[in-house]
């Protein structure tokens, strides 16, 4: 959040920037204390004799970092990640199925297949590019909409796809609604819908972290910008530059939070406006743009493995409905989502990347997403005939040794269901 | 479902007496020290503020992993709970946090989830409040929606409670209750020097995330000799402080001593030899030694400084009736806080002390 500088030009055209640069060139002279800054131990900050109020506009809005145009061209070759031929098809082919996975899964939970759903449109490329560029022992926070992650981490179509359904084969033991996905295996915390808990959370992990000697892993946590607004982002953000953690604060700006749009979620620059007021390394980046993001996170981890934390805004567009549960034309226009589905696609701006580097064709793209759309419908079709977890399981993991209290739970509820097992859907369940 | 062996010296000495020796220590109770030590070995004099100190102590020295933090921590605490642990384990395992309980929770959780042992601090239990949603929604919860692939067993969260003379609404509060709510969370609250020392490092080489409620009052005028080394007293099991087959009266932290003192009035003034029990866990709490106790005396007081609607005594008196049935001679009787906020210069009239357990024991002794 750099102090107005005299790079103004540019921005003329448009009224309120004129009246920034106005209110910026009539800042306050520092006249006392020989420029010194004043001895309060609050703040390091020179004495000034004229009264004058800053507001958002007395800054610069910090500037959106981006690789690829959205023809999928690099703009400034520089910047160019070198990232090798492998990857970033893993990558594409990571955006891909999740893609083809959202659609069928939203399909099927408007088909009361699933009892709920929330698909990840638009944001893609936030997810595969961060993921690309952090190592497979860096522990992820996440929100909930962040499955490409969690894919390209190496968890399976059938992973996810038995979560949803919560039968016997989730880790979960279907205790969690759909979409709440964790993995111990790949680092990957399990997710829970109390939004911003998972940020302060996610600071006390990476402060463990830092204190293990020749520490080499660093935490990311993925949260909204509605998120941004709980108490918790605020107690996360702070937590973190205080205590010095190594971690990456990823926050996902698509404009939407359910209906709510930024507007009324905040008066700032976005959220990245608040990383340098409260001492964190920050950088806002295209979140369409699957590059933008990787060189982000990349450079973000070295800074967090020095210990320096990092907050990295990506601003996108939430394409998709915010849920199941939502129709989102309810509050805005079908034109806005048409935009950003088509100019800005963070999935067709990948592609014409790979395309112009030889590295994919209209044929490899036809083939490829039907092989991800039938792996979807294939797995559904099985995840659908697993019993669910047997219903012992309802009460077990409440502690890591059951108390005798809910022994005498699970005792009283046994001889409940010998007398009365008609009354339940006992043969959805696994038998002892 | 796995058995855990815990190392608990002292797990087959629930049994327990107290002196008679007692200490006027402030208008409502009298202390009544512990009279037996609760593991062999060499014991030092030290008050519940000092106690707690050792076994943090003794935590840091032994744990690599585990960190102590909160608001004013760094300097020793506002209670001098963690005096000189800075100075000794180093700023990155005792430190300041920003002031934000909310922050300091999910802080502690993240901590645990990554295998660390957490020991936070809250300044007092009435400015929990903040951090209540990560406590119940998030810490409760981690084992089991992960399917048991995550948990924060290693998160303790203590926080100094209860009245303390002149504390006002929010230095005197006593929430358990809206954590006995809560599964997944266990709930301790010690009586005295013995018992935190032994129930802290408990709750600290607990599995599961723990609330360990300090009533404040002790902390510095509350003294007795406590062993030196490292021992635990396990949780979810109750105490006997005094036996006796009149009435059974059921209490924790610094009601436990207005007990004992209503307990040696109704022997003197009544004839009655009253059972005095310190719950010591709210959650899990030890419903076999309650149960055993009622059926025998047949007649049950509860005694709590927080309000009586939904307190923790609610959940007691609804259970011994249900289990109790038969042997109960009486209704439960239940002594507690008004319902209203913890008032400033009506706390001696506010507080279920010595005068209203008498009367009301008094009462369900003739009922």
């Amino acid at each position: 959040m750099a102090l107005k500088s005299g790079v103004c030009f540019l921005r003329l055209n448009r009224l309120n920037q004129v009246a920034r640069l106005l209110s910026t060139s009539s800042r306050p002279e520092i006249i006392q204390n020989g420029g010194n800054n004043a001895d309060f131990p609050g703040a390091k900050a020179p004495y000034v004799t004229e009264m004058k109020f800053l507001d958002e506009n007395s800054y610069d809005p910090i500037p959106i970092y981006r690789v690829l145009d959205n023809d999928g061209q690099v703009i400034d070759s520089r910047e160019e990640p070198a990232i090798d031929k492998d990857t970033l098809l893993n990558m594409y082919k990571t955006m891909v199925q999740l893609n083809q996975m959202d659609k069928v899964l939203y399909e099927s939970q408007r088909q009361g297949r699933i009892s709920f759903y929330m698909t990840n449109y638009g944001e893609e490329g936030i997810h595969v590019g961060s993921a690309a560029a952090l190592s497979p022992k860096d522990l992820v926070f996440a929100q909930y909409r962040e499955v490409g992650v969690l894919l390209y981490r190496g968890m399976t179509i059938t992973e996810l796809i038995n979560q949803c359904y919560g039968n016997h084969e989730d880790p979960g033991k279907g205790r969690h609604m759909p979409v709440h996905y964790g993995s111990k295996q790949r680092n990957i915390v399990t997710i829970s819908s109390p939004l911003a808990t998972q940020m302060p959370q996610a600071v006390g992990a990476a402060y463990a972290y830092k204190r293990i000697p020749n520490n080499d892993r660093c935490v990311i946590c993925y949260f909204g910008e509605g998120a941004a607004s709980e108490g918790d982002a605020h107690a996360a953000f702070n937590f973190a530059a205080t205590l010095e953690c190594p971690v990456i604060m990823f926050c996902r700006n698509n404009g939407y939070a359910i209906s709510t749009p930024t507007n009324e979620q905040y008066r700032g620059d976005g959220i990245a406006g608040r990383g340098p007021a409260l001492g964190l390394h920050t950088v806002r980046v295209d979140g369409t743009d699957t590059l933008a993001v990787y060189r982000a996170v990349q450079h973000a981890r070295e800074l967090a493995l020095d210990n320096k934390p990092v907050l990295i805004e990506a601003m996108s567009y939430r394409v998709g409905h915010h849920s199941t549960s939502d129709d989102s034309t309810a509050y805005r226009p079908l034109e806005e989502i048409q935009k950003w589905t088509q100019a800005e696609n963070p999935i067709q701006k990948l592609r014409l990347y790979l395309e112009s580097k030889g590295l994919w064709d209209a044929e490899a793209e036809k083939t490829y997403a039907k092989e991800a759309r039938n792996l979807v419908v294939r797995t559904m079709q099985e995840a659908e005939k697993k019993k669910k977890p047997h219903w012992k399981e309802m009460l077990e993991d409440v502690y890591y040794d059951m108390p005798p209290h809910l022994q005498k739970q699970m005792q009283q509820m046994e001889k409940h269901l010998e007398k009365y097992k008609d009354h339940y859907p006992m043969d959805l369940f696994q038998k002892e | 479902m796995t058995t855990l062996t815990k190392k608990v010296l002292n797990i087959g000495k629930l049994f327990k007496n107290v002196d008679n020796y007692t200490k006027r220590l402030s208008s409502h109770f009298n202390y009544y020290p512990d009279s037996e030590k609760p593991v062999e070995g060499e014991t030092s004099k030290m008050n519940m503020m000092q106690a707690i100190n050792n076994a943090m102590d003794l935590t840091l020295k032994n744990d690599p992993s585990a960190v102590l933090f909160g608001e004013d921590v760094g300097f020793g605490g506002v209670f001098r709970c963690a005096l000189g642990l800075q100075e000794k384990y180093g700023k990155d395992r005792v430190f300041n946090t920003p002031l934000c309980e909310q922050g300091i929770a999910g802080f502690g959780i993240g901590l645990a989830t990554a295998g660390a042992t957490a020991i936070a601090e809250i300044q007092f239990a009435d400015y929990i409040f903040p951090a209540f949603d990560q406590l119940v929604n998030e810490a409760a919860k981690y084992r089991y929606r992960s399917g048991g692939q995550f948990d924060c067993g290693g998160l303790t969260v203590r926080a100094p409670c209860g009245a303390v003379g002149h504390g006002g609404l929010y230095h005197s509060q006593s929430p358990e209750a809206f954590f006995a709510h809560a599964a997944g969370l266990k709930v301790v609250v010690p009586r005295g020097p013995n018992a935190a020392k032994g129930l802290l490092l408990a709750c600290i080489q607990e599995r599961d995330p723990c609330i360990f409620l300090e009533p404040k009052i002790l902390y510095r005028s509350a003294a007795e000799e406590v062993p030196v080394e490292s021992f635990t007293l396990p949780i979810g099991k109750a105490q006997i402080l005094r036996e006796g087959d009149a009435a059974t009266l059921i209490g924790w932290g610094t009601q436990v001593h207005v007990l004992l003192e209503v307990a040696q009035l109704a022997q003197e003034q009544l004839g009655a030899n009253c059972e005095v029990i310190d719950l010591m866990s709210i959650l899990p709490w030890d419903q076999e030694t309650v149960f055993n106790s009622v059926k025998k005396t047949g007649r049950c007081l509860v005694a709590h400084e927080a309000p009586l609607t939904c307190g923790f005594g609610a959940e007691l008196a609804a259970a011994i009736q249900e289990e109790c049935f038969l042997h109960l001679e009486a209704p439960v009787r239940r002594a507690a806080g008004w319902d209203a906020p913890f008032p400033h210069v009506f706390e001696a009239l506010y507080l279920p002390a010595r005068a209203r357990c008498l009367d009301d024991l008094t009462q369900l002794l003739r009922y």
